[in-house]
């Protein structure tokens, strides 16, 4: 009994030690670790509103457009409001869109993906169906559901909570066909392996099968497809937001103050780069961390 | 080989036609279409006027029929006519934009000469660094010149275009002054002063998009490459004395350009998405700003024909790649 408990702690010690001799990778969880401290933990050193604006007129005006200095560090914006305060608030809310984002369309993906691969009947119809999305423009799509539902659901939820999940459905939605690909493929080779024959002889039913002796098989694909969503799913959510049809004006995400700070691009382009920075780390750390972990858990490469 | 292609192609047109069906629904069912959008002081009758003239008072599936119809012939025809001067389309209403009230296809077709120069230039400029620096990376793995490639291409494929395209911005054309941040349309090329021009006010668009396919095609011409250098043939080409030359360039090349050029096939409908972005970023009058100009008025049929047209992009660079990919690689057979 010890040794099949002691089995899965072995392995995740190997995929760790694997994951450690990836420099990039290392590196890239090391800026992940950071970027988390700085949106969770920054708001609670620097306690300054970042929707914040003087409502006295004068001092609102005087405080205006400052350059960096110990009271605002990264200076104010056109209307007095703190730039490390927005920051922080706005990597949250593009940190959040992409986590929820890639959740959804893992779960899809997955979902999807293990039907078509487990059921037989559901593999022609559910591949088409991948296929037309994956021939969907999704760019321009994205942006034709977000003008035409934005209004409604910001009415009915609020212009925060309604765009927020507008957006993050929306961009789920139309990525998780990649996952679907890969865990089919998985599941296919998976229902050919003696296991799979041993519990079926057993009389497990589809939903136990799957549920514990396919999926925590197809795990390694999946975190990996995962990482990897969260990195696209942020660089969607900054593009929308870029393009005006993303969050509103006074909710700020990192794609919309670099959209905010192009307007004032040639008298403080540092408007820009502090957000366009921030959205690069992220996703150029979760980039590396995805390679890692793709090495990490392939068992070809592993122990070399 | 020709039969796969037809029976592709049979393939497509039911997927196209679906694709479109998804695109028109979408964007005529939802709450915030322009129907709604009228203001609530205009008299009831005026309305009913106005739902008649933009034709948005029929029921769906006539206007989707009739989109279609106006889409698949009636556009060919009148561009038939334009060609070679018949006149076959006489009289037949056309797909109007709402914003302008002249033909969608009339401001495509000024639109997109400008896409076409700018994506396709910068599209080259991508495979052409790409190539060189995948194959070399991949001859010297683990090289300073692979490492410091590789993560080129990692940056260059994670830093999204609006930020690269902001940042050369600041750098070229505020601080150095070195080109222009706007680009002129109007700019015709008559001389050398106007080439040269054009050539600088093209310069950053195209290197923005340029580096970002550059880095996705880089990284798949060094994983194809690295895969038929291990192979057994390499060997016995090196043992019969081929000169590393010969051995690299004809042999490996040769097979490890076949995934990649599917690759490039494949990207190309996702670069004209991705241009939209470029195009915004410094002003390019190409249809990816017109797409955007025509979302932000909610003008309908503008946007349902350009997002179809996408669409028809995508999937006939999916056909073109599997297409090549059957030419290219005679181990894969279609029957």
């Amino acid at each position: 009994m010890t040794d099949a408990a002691a089995a899965p702690v072995r392995r995740r010690l190997a995929v760790w030690q694997q994951f450690r001799t990836h420099r990039g990778a290392v590196v890239g969880m090391v800026m992940i670790l950071a970027l988390l401290t700085f949106v969770l933990i920054g708001p609670f050193l620097w306690r300054v509103d970042p929707a914040f604006i003087d409502p006295d007129a004068a001092v609102m005006i005087k405080t205006r457009n400052q350059p960096p200095s110990l009271e605002y560090p990264l200076g104010t914006d056109q209307l007095g409001r703190d730039m490390l305060a927005r920051m922080m608030a706005g990597g949250r809310v593009s940190l959040a869109v992409g986590m929820v984002a890639m959740a959804i369309s893992i779960l899809l993906g997955t979902l999807v993906g293990v039907l078509a691969g487990y059921f037989r009947r559901l593999d022609g119809p559910l591949m088409r169906l991948t296929d037309l999305f994956l021939a969907l423009p999704l760019l321009p799509l994205l942006l034709v559901m977000v003008m035409l539902f934005r209004d409604t659901l910001s009415g009915m939820l609020g212009p925060e909570l309604g765009t927020f999940l507008l957006i993050v459905f929306a961009i789920g939605v139309t990525s998780w066909m990649q996952c679907a690909r890969i865990v089919r493929g998985e599941v296919l080779a998976l229902k050919e392996r003696e296991f799979v024959l041993a519990a079926r002889s057993i009389g497990t039913p589809p939903r136990r099968m799957i549920l514990r002796h396919i999926l925590p098989n197809v795990l390694s694909p999946i975190m990996v497809a995962a990482t990897l969503g969260i990195a696209s799913a942020i660089i969607t959510e900054s593009a929308l937001s870029f393009l005006g049809l993303g969050f509103p004006p006074d909710f700020p995400t990192w794609g919309r103050l670099l959209f905010d700070g192009v307007d004032y691009l040639q008298q403080y382009p540092s408007r820009v780069i502090w957000p366009g920075l921030a959205i690069s780390l992220t996703v150029l750390s979760v980039n590396y961390i995805g390679d890692g972990l793709r090495d990490a858990l392939d068992p070809r490469i592993r122990g070399r | 080989m020709f039969t796969y292609i037809v029976r592709r192609l049979a393939l497509a047109v039911p997927t196209l036609l679906l694709i479109s069906l998804v695109i028109f629904l979408l964007v005529d069912l939802a709450p915030g279409s322009p129907m709604s959008q009228i203001p609530l002081t205009v008299p009831p009758d005026v309305r009913q006027k106005i739902m008649e003239a933009m034709g948005a008072n029929d029921p769906v599936w006539a206007r989707y029929l009739l989109w279609l119809r106006q889409f698949f012939w009636i556009e060919p025809l009148y561009l038939w006519d334009h060609w070679f001067g018949t006149s076959l389309a006489e009289g037949e209403q056309r797909i109007l934009s709402w914003q302008s009230r002249s033909p969608v296809f009339d401001i495509i077709g000024q639109r997109i000469p400008q896409t076409l120069t700018v994506v396709g230039t910068a599209y080259l400029v991508g495979v052409l660094i790409a190539l060189p620096i995948g194959i070399w990376s991949a001859y010297r793995q683990y090289s300073w010149f692979d490492q410091f490639g590789t993560f080129i291409s990692m940056v260059g494929f994670s830093v999204p275009t609006f930020f690269t395209g902001v940042l050369l911005i600041v750098v070229f054309a505020v601080n150095l002054q070195w080109f222009p941040s706007v680009y002129d349309t109007t700019l015709k090329v008559t001389d050398w002063e106007s080439f040269w021009k054009q050539v600088r006010q093209m310069a950053m668009p195209v290197a923005v998009l340029a580096l970002f396919n550059a880095a996705e095609i880089s990284r798949y011409t060094r994983a194809a490459m690295l895969e038929n250098l291990g192979q057994d043939y390499v060997r016995t080409a090196r043992a019969k004395g081929m000169s590393e030359r010969v051995v690299l360039l004809k042999h490996v090349l040769r097979n490890s350009m076949i995934p990649v050029v599917t690759v490039i096939a494949l990207g190309l409908p996702t670069v004209f998405g991705g241009a939209i972005i470029t195009e915004q970023v410094f002003k390019v009058n190409g249809i990816g700003a017109a797409l955007i100009g025509a979302i932000h008025a909610s003008d309908l049929p503008m946007v349902q024909t350009l997002t179809f047209i996408f669409a028809v992009l995508i999937v006939v660079f999916n056909l073109v790649a599997d297409v090549l990919y059957g030419i290219l690689d005679p181990r894969i057979r279609y029957d």
